[in-house]
């Protein structure tokens, strides 16, 4: 069938796939500028290279800011996750005075804008006087993820039937031994769930990062520094790509592991992908 | 009494904030027996089960089991075990490792507890399931698992919360008689809460019936629905035929009843409920079994009243019969086993209505 003719027929799809196209294809221009081999960004194409790719691996403070960002990533999303299950299964579980003012402030730091996070937990650090270091923009991650990991363990806890925990009281368990082998292995999942996803949102957080970080940069923010020099626009785009790679494989591994754990309680795939 | 008493529970009342859930409760639960709460739901059953279980605390009083006061103890260390209304199969083990499951808690080796564990299985028919995953499970199955679960513990006493109320009829009917059979071949207490009047009347020794977080009558299910101590307990099991009626006279040993519907009756004294004042007797109660209806002329009652058949609902076995007595408002039901040579009534049939002073149950 001609295209054109089904495309006006069925406006719809039409507009899904124009707004798939704008909203995919930039991600695609990493990889293609990524080999490319002339140093500017701009059509036509020069030549294929691996050149930009060898930049990289001779850049050390490339590699101290990668570093700074996954320490930064693994332990936000650890702490994050830890208050996370014992804020949401408070939330679900239990009621107690203030809970509904509680439960929001929890979630503000969805809707404040980062910057307006960043600059004030700034002035805060500086009043106190502590230092800029990995660990404050550990603390400035840890503050807008804690949403995101509440609101997915929340979901997972609420899918947790109370008589089992009972149960499992009933049959002699300790509390301690209830949570280690019937809570945590069924919220699971959720509990993976919540660290990849706050694993994603640390390590490509720019703006808290940018006013948090002393001299230790997260890779966003050694990014950023290199956008200045336009013969480092290049190699770049080659981190990108890995980065692109990394977070698809990443994605790919937790949805994988979601549907494993999912089957193996017999309980039917969903569609949002087990993120919500 | 007491003498072989496994649960006393003396003045127990619970509440939620302000709502009271159980007031003043007193009962003991004898050791062996198939102990039944029944009550309409929102009576407090369940909450008694669960202060007996120990997931709750009682607001006063005490629950005792095995002579040991239980206050201050959690579910963890009290000898029963429950059976859940949901069942609560741990969905991320298997059937094997659901019903080991308290018994890794216990020092035993691996070989113990598998045999346990297959020992539980074949009591409730579950041989060879062991390595079943739980989703893998029909309802049926999932509560048999649950009940192994329990008994794998030897608990002293087994607390089964509506354990059959998620079963279909015919499955829900075997089942009953399956319980009942296994807790008498294994001869431990079990506590049933259950809405269900046929059920506790099936499967217990003894019943208590609950209205509003109290107990309204603790009997043996042939005393509770023979001899019911108030309008509300004999309308809740089965279905009872109320009349007007007043006592004209009495003594020691009888007493005469007015039943104006019916006519004049004599009753023993000891048909009178325990602390009925015969002068506060404004109601009797008769079972719809307690009437027949007279075919022909050759078959007698002990006393007969003139009625109009208004109503018949057939069911196989059984017509009910709704009739209209000659001095009463309202129809009553009358309950005939359809035996041969027994045609349907047609409704305006005039018949008459046997009765006896044994059908009588009187109510203040």
């Amino acid at each position: 069938m001609n295209v054109t003719r089904f495309l006006s027929r069925n406006w719809l799809v039409s507009y899904a796939v124009v707004y798939m196209v704008l909203l995919y294809l930039p991600a695609l221009l990493l990889p293609l500028f990524a080999f490319n081999s002339s140093t500017i960004i701009a059509f036509p194409l020069k030549g294929f290279t691996l050149e930009w790719f060898g930049v990289l691996i001779e850049t050390k403070a490339l590699h101290k800011a990668v570093q700074n960002s996954l320490i930064i990533a693994l332990i936000t999303s650890a702490i994050s996750t830890l208050l996370g299950i014992l804020g949401a299964r408070a939330i679900v579980r239990f009621r107690f005075p203030l809970k509904r003012g509680i439960v929001g402030l929890i979630m503000v730091p969805l809707i404040l804008p980062e910057i307006i996070v960043g600059v004030s937990l700034l002035v805060l650090l500086m009043q106190i006087g502590i230092s800029l270091s990995i660990w404050t923009v550990i603390a400035g991650h840890v503050l807008i993820c804690l949403p995101f990991s509440v609101a997915i363990l929340s979901s997972a806890f609420q899918g947790l039937d109370p008589s089992l925990e009972e149960a499992s009281m009933d049959l002699g368990e300790t509390r301690f031994g209830t949570f280690r082998r019937v809570i945590f292995p069924l919220i699971l999942p959720g509990i993976i769930s919540s660290m990849l996803i706050t694993f994603t949102i640390s390590l490509d957080e720019f703006i808290i990062a940018f006013f948090l970080t002393g001299t230790d940069v997260t890779l966003p923010v050694y990014i950023w520094g290199q956008m200045r020099f336009p013969a480092k626009l290049p190699s770049i785009m080659a981190l990108g790509t890995i980065l692109l790679l990394l977070s698809i494989f990443l994605l790919v591994l937790g949805e994988l592991f979601r549907r494993r754990s999912a089957r193996r309680q017999g309980k039917s795939t969903s569609p949002t992908g087990g993120l919500v | 009494m007491s003498e072989n008493a496994i649960i006393e529970i003396e003045d127990v009342s619970k509440s939620f904030g302000s709502v009271t859930a159980l007031s003043g409760v007193d009962a003991i639960i004898r050791e062996g027996e198939f102990f039944s709460l029944l009550g309409p739901s929102g009576c407090g059953k369940t909450t008694l089960l669960r202060l007996i279980a120990g997931f709750d605390e009682p607001t006063g009083g005490t629950v005792s089991i095995a002579g040991e006061p239980m206050a201050g103890k959690p579910a963890n260390m009290r000898p029963t075990n429950m059976v859940f209304q949901s069942y609560a199969i741990f969905p991320h083990l298997s059937v094997g490792e659901n019903v080991g499951y308290g018994l890794k808690k216990k020092k035993m080796s691996r070989q113990e507890i598998a045999d346990e564990v297959t020992r539980a299985l074949a009591m409730v028919d579950l041989a060879g399931y062991g390595d079943r995953a739980a989703h893998e499970l029909s309802g049926g199955q999932r509560q048999r698992v649950a009940l192994a679960r329990a008994l794998v513990m030897k608990p002293k006493v087994v607390l089964l919360d509506e354990p059959l109320s998620a079963l279909d009829k015919k499955l829900r009917e075997q089942m009953q008689i399956e319980l009942r059979q296994l807790q008498k071949q294994i001869g431990i207490t079990f506590i049933l809460v259950t809405h269900d009047q046929e059920e506790a009347l099936i499967m217990s020794d003894r019943i208590a019936v609950l209205f509003e977080g109290e107990i309204a009558q603790l009997d043996t299910p042939e005393a509770l629905y023979r001899r019911p101590v108030n309008k509300r307990v004999a309308s809740f099991i089965g279905v009872m035929n109320f009349m007007p009626a007043t006592v004209t006279a009495s003594s020691d040993t009888a007493m005469s009843v007015n039943i104006p519907s019916l006519g004049q009756v004599d009753l023993r004294a000891d048909q009178l409920p325990e602390g009925l004042n015969p002068a506060a007797v404004d109601t009797i109660g008769v079972r719809p079994e307690m009437l027949t209806i007279l075919f022909d002329e050759s078959e007698t009652a002990e006393r007969e009243a003139p009625g109009e058949v208004t109503s018949a609902s057939y069911c196989g076995d059984m017509t009910y019969y709704s009739v209209l007595l000659a001095q009463a408002d309202e129809p009553v039901t009358i309950s005939m086993r359809n035996t041969t040579g027994r045609s349907i009534l047609t409704p305006g049939t005039q018949v008459r209505v046997g009765w006896g002073h044994e059908s009588v149950v009187l109510f203040d």
